[in-house]
């Protein structure tokens, strides 16, 4: 037998890293794969449950590739989506009992957006692509990665449609503060809706475009 | 004249390729070509080989604006004048009025040729001529007492989201100056509707409505009369009040060719049918108002002319320009008088057919291929 096969791969090799870096940038499940829109629109009014949402999605996403990945030579494969359905119900199950137990404000405005990560196309779409494949260790970086990939987008739009929508970031009262409404400043009513998500998202994409040419597609 | 032209002449090397101004090449071609008609000719392609290029075209859409602007700025004046119970002679009103939307229309042409601009340079492509004519259009469909910034902010919204990411002129989906105004209604509607907004700096005891308002909230006896209406001193945006001045517009665009009749024609056709119909109903007052006072009121004359008629985004064929315009007349109307959230159904209905618009075009060409191939089967069986 080759010896160096049976050499332990290092934790964070060039592969692995890669399995957690390219999600949050030339592989991002929002801007590039244009997965889980519908809840990037629906929770970015602010900033509490964008972030809230993004630390469920996390929890999630890591822990669900993991248990798929353990399970995934025991898994038959007519009815895995099933399997995979229940994996990733229960554990939305318990991220939202959580957020009730906790943070009871935000989980109201968060709504029946947590019950429907459940549907989140991420999720079921990194445990078919990749934890059906790969051993736990690689499926959980995959998962971080990809969870990441969607926050930091997340994040990002909530931080603008809260600051130019509600003149607040976190609740704090910025352009308030700064004395802008005295100037007959307004707030943007337009950044409230979820339209202004789609949009704040389709400038994340031509930035992010235009400074990486890999991405644009051949005509 | 002459003397203009031996200076552009004289500087033009200087910003050739590979010289020191290289980078505001097409700055000083965009110049050039405003100042004087362009000495290039379409090169290739089956097109007539003149030197009538886009900013031509545009500069008559520009003419037919003038009448329905200077009207516009007269009436800002005549509001205020009027809501305060005071009298002014002819040129105090008109100074009012000019004063009131001369810096709008400023704000929108820096704001927008700036951006235009940059994106030129950036890009390295000729300045696009489009936002001459929407520089126009967007002062002429905002309130008189809107805010500058907020010009300036639907302005770069309309340019960048509205046209840039698309590349530029002649690539929208939407029409710029709608897309400005949608913006504004929508991220500050108090400043876009209700009764507030219609005339600059007036008196507390007028609501100072537009037609539309008071019609929406069933007032019908304090619509203006249809002569009100027509000649247009009521209420309103900037531009779009006289039917009049927008009717010399229309005169204009459809003599010198530059707007389609055929949009135009069917726009009044579908804003008609859809007064008709409500008519049959009559459920309520604002059925019953007769179809073609839906015409006069509001937007409906200014966007059937000028907006619906933007040729990138209408319908290309011919028989799509029929469909395109008739839906816009009918749904503007039925919004108007359906929806209580819209006191103008003009702009959602021009800006939603504006999406269709290639859908049309796409089963009009299909049709067609389909009809000729019938034709085509039909001689060879013979």
């Amino acid at each position: 037998m080759n010896s160096e096969k049976n050499e332990r791969e290092p934790l964070f090799s060039f592969k692995n890293r890669k399995l957690l870096l390219n999600p949050l940038n030339k592989d991002n499940p929002i801007t590039v794969q244009v997965l889980g829109i519908c809840s990037a629109l629906a929770v970015t009014a602010k900033l509490e449950p964008a972030f809230v949402m993004a630390l469920s999605v996390i929890a999630v996403l890591a822990i669900s590739n993991v248990i798929i990945s353990l399970l995934r030579n025991g898994i038959p494969p007519r009815i895995r989506i099933i399997v995979q359905l229940v994996v990733i119900a229960s554990l939305v199950i318990l991220v939202d009992q959580f957020l009730k137990a906790f943070v009871f404000d935000v989980s109201k405005q968060l709504s029946v957006f947590v019950g429907l990560i459940i549907t989140n196309c991420i999720i079921m779409g990194r445990l078919e692509a990749f934890a059906m494949s790969n051993k736990p260790w690689p499926a959980f970086l995959d998962g971080m990665g990809n969870a990441f990939g969607y926050g930091w987008i997340l994040i990002v739009v909530a931080f603008f449609r809260e600051l130019l929508g509600s003149g607040t970031i976190w609740g704090y009262p910025v352009f308030d503060k700064l004395g802008l409404y005295d100037v007959g400043y307004k707030n943007n009513g337009f950044m409230i809706l979820p339209p202004m998500a789609l949009i704040i998202v389709g400038i994340i994409i031509w930035i992010q475009r235009s400074r990486n040419k890999d991405l644009i597609e051949e005509k | 004249m002459k003397a203009l032209r031996n200076f552009l002449d004289k500087i033009k090397p200087q910003f050739e390729k590979g010289e020191k101004f290289e980078i505001f090449g097409s700055t000083f071609e965009a110049f050039e070509s405003f100042l004087f008609v362009s000495d290039k000719v379409t090169s290739k392609g089956s097109h007539i080989r003149d030197s009538i290029d886009m900013k031509r075209t545009m500069s008559v859409v520009v003419i037919a604006l003038i009448p329905a602007l200077l009207f516009g700025m007269w009436n800002v004046g005549y509001q205020h004048f009027l809501s305060l119970g005071e009298q002014a002679d002819f040129w105090a009103t008109f100074w009012f009025g000019f004063l009131k939307v001369f810096p709008i229309i400023v704000v929108c042409y820096v704001v927008g040729l700036g951006i235009e601009f940059v994106f030129a340079q950036v890009r390295g492509h000729e300045v696009n001529e489009g936002f001459l004519v929407t520089g126009m259009i967007i002062p002429l469909i905002l309130p008189p007492e809107i805010p500058l910034w907020m010009v300036a902010v639907a302005t770069a919204f309309a340019v960048i989201i509205g046209k840039e990411v698309f590349g530029g002129t002649g690539m929208n989906i939407l029409n710029p100056a709608l897309t400005a105004r949608a913006f504004l209604f929508f991220a500050y509607p108090s400043d876009m509707s209700g009764d507030k907004v219609w005339i600059a700096e007036k008196a507390d005891a007028l609501t100072g409505a537009t037609p539309l308002g008071d019609a929406l909230v069933g007032n019908i006896d304090k619509i203006p009369s249809p002569l009100e209406m027509f000649i247009g001193n009521i209420p309103g945006s900037i531009g779009e009040t006289s039917v009049i001045a927008i009717l010399i517009g229309a005169f204009i665009l459809l003599y010198t060719g530059a707007g389609s009749w055929r949009i135009m024609f069917s726009v009044v056709l579908g804003g008609l049918v859809m007064g008709w119909i409500f008519n049959l109903f009559a459920i309520n007052e604002y059925m019953q108002i007769p179809a073609w006072e839906h015409l006069i009121m509001g937007g409906f004359a200014f966007g059937a002319v000028f907006m619906a008629t933007d040729p990138v985004t209408a319908s290309q064929t011919n028989k799509g320009k029929f469909i395109f315009g008739f839906l816009i007349g009918l749904l503007a109307v039925l919004i108007r008088v359906i929806n209580p959230a819209y006191p103008e159904g003009m702009m959602l209905a021009i800006l939603f057919m504006n999406v269709f618009a290639p859908l049309i075009d796409h089963y009009v060409i299909e049709a067609n291929i389909k009809k000729r191939l019938k034709r085509a089967k039909k001689l060879i069986n013979i």
